[in-house]
């Protein structure tokens, strides 16, 4: 109580101090625990991205969810989709936390969603026209984002950390299914294979950019480094993004499947993939709403959530009684 | 009992039996995928699509039944067979309202919650009975699925009695869902017209009785709950234990089986 009494009487100063050292020693920081506005700020932007980001991620693999070819393939993405939809849960959750001090909520993450000021992965914005999506969304897509989230399993914010450590976990499952997808595609039929090189095709600029731009110079904004320096993130975007060409890249020429970049190469002084850079304006574009299928997917989540409208109220009178 | 002291006709109910399981499970699992990211709130969306995930595996388990009796392979069973080759309860085939699940899906979670909870009594009650069946491999499914089902009722009962006794709103909707499931579940509570064979093989029991169980629940349910007697259930829109079946069976038997009928020869 005493400690308590004292810390509430240092300046905001002495406070900011005292929470980099906490920081810095490698203490996790809890939901109650005093926090800097702009940490909270960045957490809340980030986790409440990555929940919505679950949460529309689900529509494009429910499109293959019924017409999943086998009865083995239906249960697995069923039982796929219905992770990814825990994972929004959970960390919508974290986020709610964080958000209640500024006397907010679930529905105004739901509300910024549809208005377009709250965010969610470019990926999701594309089109997944043929089952070799379903398999190249769980594989490479699942892939690149257990790279991401992998870095974050330590965030210097506990509760974050902890919903990683489990979501990770299941993001490895979801990747394993993938392959399994695209395995049996790429020993099938000519028309099977093709159906693969179709779909990694449209996946590929994708995929560039779902690790974001390699610095602050391309979008303006530093986010990413204030997210080191408060050890919420450990590595840059690129390191992210040649992390993840080392794990796939291998992977993708052993199935005898060809990348759409002809100028992508391991350069062994440089130590790094050297490979074309996409358009970030493009991706500026998508992420703020105007990808192929954007809207067609926010509609999907407007629509229900309108339709809903009375189901929300007949439980909320339940509450109240 | 096991296939070699059955007669002909026995092992023909007995197949037929496994079909209507099977179908039923199969098509609401559909149904309730079809709700993926549109249900009223994230955590439904997580315990429904678990759900619907569980009632597919029954559905892989009862094929597989079916295969084991020489019907085929079960992945064919699901995707190439023909309408009329369906045994399901018409009720359980409706779409869940206008739209499709990609576009412009209105759907009418009252009418969800109303037939995922007459159906889920009336699958316990079913399970119930299957778990003393004299055919083993049946016997032996059915005490599996029955430790999943238990929890899926709950669910179901839950937002059944939460909606129907709040706002008038909800009260409304609910009691005309009431009322359209009603005209057709007499379909999901016949055996069909060989049951009588079934219960000669003691596949299951009679279908009075367990109608008369399901109807003795929900009375009580109506009851504690305020909602008044609905009379005979019916089978307005056709018996599908017959094979007879809407238009919305066979556009989601199209769906279902888009991707595996462009080649069913490969491996997927």
């Amino acid at each position: 109580m005493q400690a308590g009494l004292r810390f509430e009487q240092l300046t905001n100063d002495e406070k900011h101090q005292h929470f980099m050292q906490r920081i810095n020693r490698g203490e996790k920081i809890e939901a109650d625990d005093w926090m800097p506005d702009d940490y909270r700020i960045s957490l809340i932007r980030l986790i409440s991205m990555h929940g919505i980001s679950e949460i529309m991620g689900a529509l494009p693999e429910k499109e293959w969810v019924p017409k999943a070819p086998s009865l083995h393939r239906k249960l697995a993405i069923m039982a796929k989709v219905q992770d990814e939809m825990g994972h929004g849960q959970l960390l919508l959750r974290v986020a709610e936390d964080l958000m209640a001090p500024l006397g907010k909520s679930r529905e105004d993450i739901m509300q910024d969603l549809f208005s377009g000021k709250l965010k969610f992965h470019n990926v999701f914005h594309m089109e997944a026209p043929t089952w070799g999506d379903a398999g190249m969304i769980a594989w490479l897509v699942d892939g690149a984002a257990i790279i991401s989230q992998s870095m974050m399993l330590d965030s210097s914010y506990g509760p974050y950390a902890r919903a990683l450590k489990r979501i990770c976990a299941e993001e490895v499952f979801h990747a394993q299914h993938g392959e399994s997808i695209i395995l049996a595609l790429a020993e099938g039929t000519p028309e099977q294979r093709e159906l693969l090189q179709d779909s990694l095709n449209r996946w590929w600029t994708s995929l560039i950019m779902f690790f974001g731009p390699k610095s602050a110079k391309e979008t303006g904004n530093s986010n990413a480094d204030r997210n080191i320096m408060y050890k919420i993130r450990t590595k840059t975007n690129e390191e992210l993004r040649q992390e993840f060409f080392t794990k796939y890249i291998p992977r993708i020429w052993a199935l005898g499947l060809t990348i759409p970049d002809e100028t992508i190469h391991f350069d062994g002084e440089a130590q790094m993939w050297i490979y074309k850079d996409v358009d970030w304006r493009e991706f500026k574009q998508i992420v703020s709403g105007n990808g192929p299928r954007s809207q067609e997917r926010l509609d999907l989540r407007r629509r229900s959530y309108d339709n809903n409208g009375w189901v929300r109220e007949a439980l909320a009178a339940q509450k109240a009684i | 009992m096991n296939t070699k002291t059955m007669n002909e006709q026995e092992q023909s109910a007995l197949i037929e039996l496994i079909y209507q399981l099977g179908d039923d499970d199969f098509i609401l699992a559909y149904r309730g995928s079809e709700w993926l990211g549109l249900a009223p709130h994230i955590e439904e969306d997580v315990a429904f699509s678990s759900i619907s995930q569980d009632m597919m595996g029954h559905a892989a388990m009862y094929y597989h039944l079916l295969e084991e009796l020489g019907e085929g392979e079960a992945d064919g069973l699901a995707h190439l067979r023909k309408p009329e080759a369906f045994r399901n309860a018409i009720l359980l085939e409706k779409v869940n309202g206008s739209g499709t699940y990609l576009k412009k899906p209105d759907y009418d979670w009252a009418f969800t919650v109303v037939r995922n909870y007459f159906y889920a009594v009336y699958k316990q009650i079913r399970l119930e009975s299957l778990r003393l069946s004299s055919y083993e491999p049946l016997a032996d499914a059915a005490r599996k699925i029955i430790t999943e089902q238990y929890y899926h009722l709950m669910h179901w009962e839950l937002w059944f009695k939460q909606l129907v006794t709040s706002t008038e709103e909800a009260k409304k909707r609910m009691l005309s869902a009431v009322g359209k499931a009603w005209k057709d579940f007499g379909g999901v509570l016949t055996l069909g017209p060989s049951y009588s064979e079934m219960v000669k093989g003691g596949f299951i029991e009679d279908e009075n009785l367990l109608k008369k169980r399901w109807l003795n629940r929900i009375e009580k349910m109506f009851v504690e709950t305020g909602v008044p007697p609905q009379g005979e259930p019916l089978i307005e829109s056709g018996n599908g234990r017959k094979g007879e079946h809407t238009q919305d069976l066979a556009d989601a038997l199209t769906t279902l089986s888009e991707v595996y009928a462009t080649n069913p020869a490969s491996g997927w």
